[in-house]
């Protein structure tokens, strides 16, 4: 009992989720900024600015819900946190584990995305406004391709759960190859719903001054930035569980293994982020609709022919 | 918020905007994410320029005149020399044309890497952004050499210029030419093979031939429509005259296109600055100025980074001018924006506002709307005839510039 509290709250958990969030956001924004032949931050940077902006006053807008406003932050940190104990860390198994858990998880992501939308529209202000129609929007583009490549290796599998999907395919390590497509289209997909370059249509700084969240500040950004680096880390646990599922069988060589597979899905992802200019919002749901989305449902088609035809 | 009833956004970038480097205000009426109207408003940097030079002597007005623009000072500041010179009937000597070239040429590298840099910002592609100002740090501490300054670096003066160019500095420049060609060759290609950036910049902000002859742009926004404005070419000056300008235009049209030919205009830079260190004469760099103008009046263009720049002196015979009239081309580029913002999307319009290069502070002027006592006023067709019997007297003759058809 105490065993399994403590792993919920220290380690895989919640602590294990905010050190390594902070690592994570440090590579991004160390690489990124080599990659840009700048300097870049000093690595307790990340920390610095979350300590800095969690003392800051607050300033709530007037004609706001006030309530809604405080909780939407909390919300959004809440449901990536959660999702966070179903990706495996130590070893192959997760902290919570069971049948379903990938659409749970999936599920709990998407909260941040409508917190993000309803901070919006909750600010009444006409940059914030246009943020959050842009976040929906963006959504609506994503989803579907993302869902479908996540849900791909799974119909492989014969599992709806991360842990039951590593577990198939690090018994046979060479059926991950089937799903590089879908893999390429979760690294795309995830680079948008973090609303990351090139997809950062929806807080794009030159346009709308930052999006759906220009009138949150102190503490409630703080949570908001927190969501967004832990969702990063996130993304990257669950896309190493479900498309990088190579283990040992041991705990602590397992645990470095996954620090190497996330360390490589951020750097892509920050490869990503440098080397493109911002596509318009437009131009993303195209790119969503008419190229990823046939993709992955070619990927689905094949997975599920292949379910039959392998025998599995 | 300023919702309207009918569900239209009125959105306003400006006067302090993340996108805008100077204060300047648009109201943008958007439909969805649609571009319905957009209201240029400027003047929120109005330095009385002009009248400060009215009240001071010719030598006191070429440091205001050098503070013109942040970006182009040497190109300011030759107008107004090459002004005071023709009025005086000053005989430049050669190197200080030279010079005068070379470090106009510098500054034009500076500007458009600054460009570069900055749109590749307005549509999120920072790397870009930071690449080319580092580059740009090469082109300013040259200029730091040569001048002491990054920016205004007040070579210019009247009668020729002030700072000389010695052998291991004019090695120094070709070096840093070297370093410079060799990435804005690798710009140029990013250009044209980046499928992110193409898709950003193309087909928005259209100004047709049509279009740029209506509202009378110039420099770089003309050029991409195919209009040959260079005044390095149409109307050589000072070491132009003995070393031509391969011109660049461009058939996009758009914001695409403007892209293009700054970075083309770079390398012919590059190519300009060989020539002239090359063939730059030995001798004098300046020879003495008078004090005061005989009365008179002048009007002189020089081809600054952003396009044609003029400047007009008007003098009654004192030590100051009577008169001092300052056209930056931001000026003339400003005309067109409402229609060129119109019907494109919200994402486009700082990429839009940005390819004109703007220059608010170089722009803004009050303007007194009373009419004045002996009011005249010419067609179009009276001015153009007006200004080829003005050209035919200099011993240029303007029927030989390329038009383009249209």
């Amino acid at each position: 009992m105490i065993a399994s509290i403590l792993k919920v709250l220290l380690f895989p958990g919640l602590l294990f989720l905010g050190v390594y969030s902070f690592v994570l956001e440090f590579v991004d924004r160390k690489v990124y900024a080599r990659m840009q032949n700048r300097k870049g931050p000093p690595w307790y940077q990340p920390l610095a600015d979350m300590l800095k902006l969690v003392g800051k006053k607050v300033i709530l807008p007037n004609n706001a819900q006030k309530f809604v406003f405080a909780a939407l932050p909390t919300v959004s940190l809440t449901a990536v946190v959660t999702a966070f104990l179903c990706a495996p860390v130590w070893g192959m198994q997760a902290v919570t584990a069971y049948e379903g858990d990938l659409v749970a998880v999936l599920y709990l992501l998407s909260i941040p995305t409508l917190c993000h939308f309803l901070a919006g529209y909750n600010s009444h202000e006409v940059y914030s406004t246009i943020g959050a129609f842009r976040t929906l929007t963006q959504m609506f583009a994503y989803e579907v391709p993302l869902f479908m490549a996540f849900l791909s290796p799974a119909i492989l599998a014969g599992s709806w759960s991360i842990t039951g999907i590593a577990a198939f395919y690090a018994a046979r390590p060479l059926y991950v190859l089937i799903n590089l497509p879908a893999f390429l289209i979760a690294l795309l997909t995830s680079q948008s719903k973090l609303e990351r370059a090139p997809f950062d249509a929806p807080e794009a700084e030159t346009e709308i001054v930052g999006g759906a969240l220009v009138e949150y500040s102190g503490r409630y950004l703080a949570y908001f930035r927190a969501t967004a680096v832990s969702e990063l880390t996130v993304m990257a646990s669950v896309i190493a569980g479900v498309f990088l599922p190579f283990f040992t069988g041991n705990g602590a060589v397992d645990f470095a293994l996954y620090l190497v597979k996330t360390f490589a899905v951020v750097l892509v992802m920050v490869l990503l982020r440098a080397t493109m200019a911002r596509i318009r919002i437009d131009q993303t749901l195209k790119f969503f609709w008419s190229v990823l989305t046939p993709v992955a449902i070619a990927q689905m088609i094949l997975n599920l022919l292949l379910r039959g035809g392998l025998g599995l | 918020m300023s919702e309207r009833n009918d569900h239209k956004v009125v959105l306003p970038i400006g006067p302090q905007h993340p996108s805008l480097k100077e204060p300047g205000s648009f109201k943008i009426t958007l439909d969805g994410e649609k571009v319905e109207r957009a209201v240029v408003e400027i003047g929120y940097n109005h330095r009385g320029i002009e009248k400060a030079c009215e009240s001071r002597n010719y030598t006191q007005d070429l440091y205001i005149i050098e503070r013109v623009c942040g970006i182009c000072s040497h190109a300011h500041t030759s107008c107004f020399c090459q002004a005071f010179e023709d009025m005086a009937g000053l005989e430049v000597p050669r190197r200080a044309y030279y010079i005068r070239g070379i470090v106009g040429e510098l500054e034009r590298l500076h500007s458009h890497l600054l460009w570069l840099g900055v749109a590749s910002h307005e549509i999120g592609f920072d790397t870009l952004f930071m690449y080319t100002w580092r580059d740009r740090e090469l082109v300013l501490d040259l200029l730091a050499q040569i001048g002491g300054n990054r920016v205004n670096y007040g070579v210019n003066t009247f009668g020729g210029v002030r700072r000389d160019l010695e052998a291991d500095l004019m090695q120094d420049i070709l070096h840093v030419c070297d370093q410079l060609e060799e990435k804005i060759k690798y710009y140029a290609d990013l250009a044209t093979t980046e499928t992110t950036l193409i898709a950003r910049l193309k087909g928005i902000g259209v100004l047709t031939p049509e279009d740029v002859r209506h509202f009378s742009a110039v420099g770089p926004v003309a050029r991409a429509a195919g209009i040959l404005d260079d005044i390095r070419v149409v109307e050589p000056y000072g070491v132009y005259k003995e070393i031509p300008v391969n011109a660049v235009t461009d058939d996009h049209c758009d914001v695409y296109g403007r892209t293009l030919v700054r970075v083309k205009e770079m390398l012919e830079s590059i190519r300009l600055i060989r020539v002239m260190i090359r063939e730059i004469p030995e001798g004098p760099i300046s020879v003495r100025a008078p004090r005061k103008l005989p009365a008179g009046e002048t009007l002189r263009r020089v081809e600054a980074p952003r396009g044609e720049n003029i400047h007009y002196i008007r003098s009654n015979g004192s030590d100051m001018p009577d008169r001092v009239r300052v056209r930056a081309p931001s000026e003339a580029n400003w005309h067109g924006m409402s229609y060129m913002l119109e019907g494109f999307q919200l994402a486009d319009v700082p990429i839009i506002i940005a390819a004109i290069d703007p220059c608010y502070s170089c722009t803004d002027r009050a303007v007194s709307l009373s009419s004045g006592r002996d009011e005249q006023i010419a067609s179009w067709d009276q001015l153009r005839l007006f200004g080829i019997e003005q050209y035919k007297k200099n011993g240029i003759d303007p029927g030989s510039i390329a038009i383009r058809p249209f």
